[in-house]
C-alpha cells in the first residue's frame, strides 16, 4: 500500500519532516508544501537527513510554495521533483492513501 | 513622551501562518508614533526577507516588497542573526537589499544598508538594551 506523505511544517521549528523521514517506509513518495518547503533546500542543518533518504524515498515540493517564498530551483537537494497544483493531485490519486505530518 | 527602544523580534517564515504579515503592519503603525524602531529577524522569521518572493501562483499577497519601504518610514535599524542564516545555508546575498537614506552635512542624500549582520552574542545585547519587546 503505496503512501504519499505531506509535510507542511518548517523543519527547523517543528520535527514533522523528522517524523516523516523517520517513518517513512521505503518506496514511498514525500511532498513538501507551505512551510514544509524549506525542508528541501540544500546546505542547511536539515539537508543531510534528507539526503540521506533520497536513494529510498522518491522527493516532490510544491512548485507554487517554493516561488512564494523565493526559493530558486537551484537551492534544491538533488533528487527533488518540482510539482504544480496538477501534480499534486496526481500524486494523491497515484498513492493509495495520504499521511499528512502537520 | 520619551522615546523608547521598540524592538519588533520576528522568527516565523512568512505565508504559512499570519505572524509575519501582522508584525509589517504593526512596525509601520508603530513607526508612525517616532518611536526608536529596531526589527530582529532570527530563526525561520529570516525567510521574510529572503528576495525573489513571487506569491502568483498562491493567490495570495505578497507582502514583501513592503519591507522596502520601511526605510521611507525612519525604520532602518534591522539585524538578521548570523546562526539563523547559517543554519539555513543563507547569507546575506539571499536577503533583499533593504535601504535607507540619510541626509549629509552638505544636505547630500545618502543611501545605507538597513540590515546588519550580527552574531547571537551581539544580539543578546540588543535584546537586552531595548526597552519594548514585541514577539511575532
Amino acid at each position: 500500500m503505496a503512501i504519499l506523505h505531506t509535510v507542511n511544517k518548517s523543519p527547523f521549528e517543528k520535527n514533522a519532516l523528522d517524523a516523516c523521514l523517520r517513518l517513512a517506509a521505503k518506496g514511498s513518495s514525500v511532498l513538501l508544501i507551505e512551510d514544509g518547503v524549506y525542508g528541501a533546500m540544500k546546505g542547511t542543518e536539515k539537508s543531510a537527513a534528507v539526503e540521506s533518504a533520497v536513494g529510498d524515498i522518491s522527493f516532490y515540493v510544491l512548485g507554487p510554495d517554493l516561488k512564494a517564498r523565493g526559493i530558486g530551483e537551484d537551492k534544491l537537494i538533488g533528487g527533488f521533483k518540482v510539482v504544480d497544483y496538477n501534480g499534486f493531485v496526481s500524486l494523491t490519486v497515484d498513492n493509495d492513501k495520504v499521511q499528512a505530518w502537520l | 513622551m520619551a522615546t523608547k527602544k521598540f524592538m519588533y523580534v520576528n522568527r516565523k517564515a512568512p505565508y504559512g501562518t499570519i505572524y509575519a504579515w501582522e508584525s509589517l503592519e504593526v512596525i509601520l503603525i508603530g513607526a508612525a508614533f517616532e518611536q526608536d524602531v529596531y526589527l530582529a529577524f532570527i530563526d525561520d522569521g529570516i525567510y521574510q526577507i529572503i528576495k525573489g518572493q513571487d506569491t502568483t501562483e498562491l493567490g495570495i499577497k505578497n507582502f514583501s516588497p513592503t519591507y522596502s519601504a520601511l526605510g521611507d518610514f525612519e525604520v532602518s535599524k534591522i539585524f538578521v542573526e548570523k546562526e539563523s542564516l547559517e543554519a539555513r545555508g543563507l547569507t546575506i546575498d539571499d536577503l533583499m537589499p533593504l535601504k535607507w537614506e540619510e541626509e549629509d552635512d552638505d544636505g547630500e542624500w545618502i543611501e545605507k544598508d538597513s540590515i546588519t549582520v550580527i552574531s547571537s552574542d551581539e544580539m543578546k545585547v540588543l535584546l537586552d538594551d531595548s526597552d519594548v519587546l514585541l514577539n511575532f
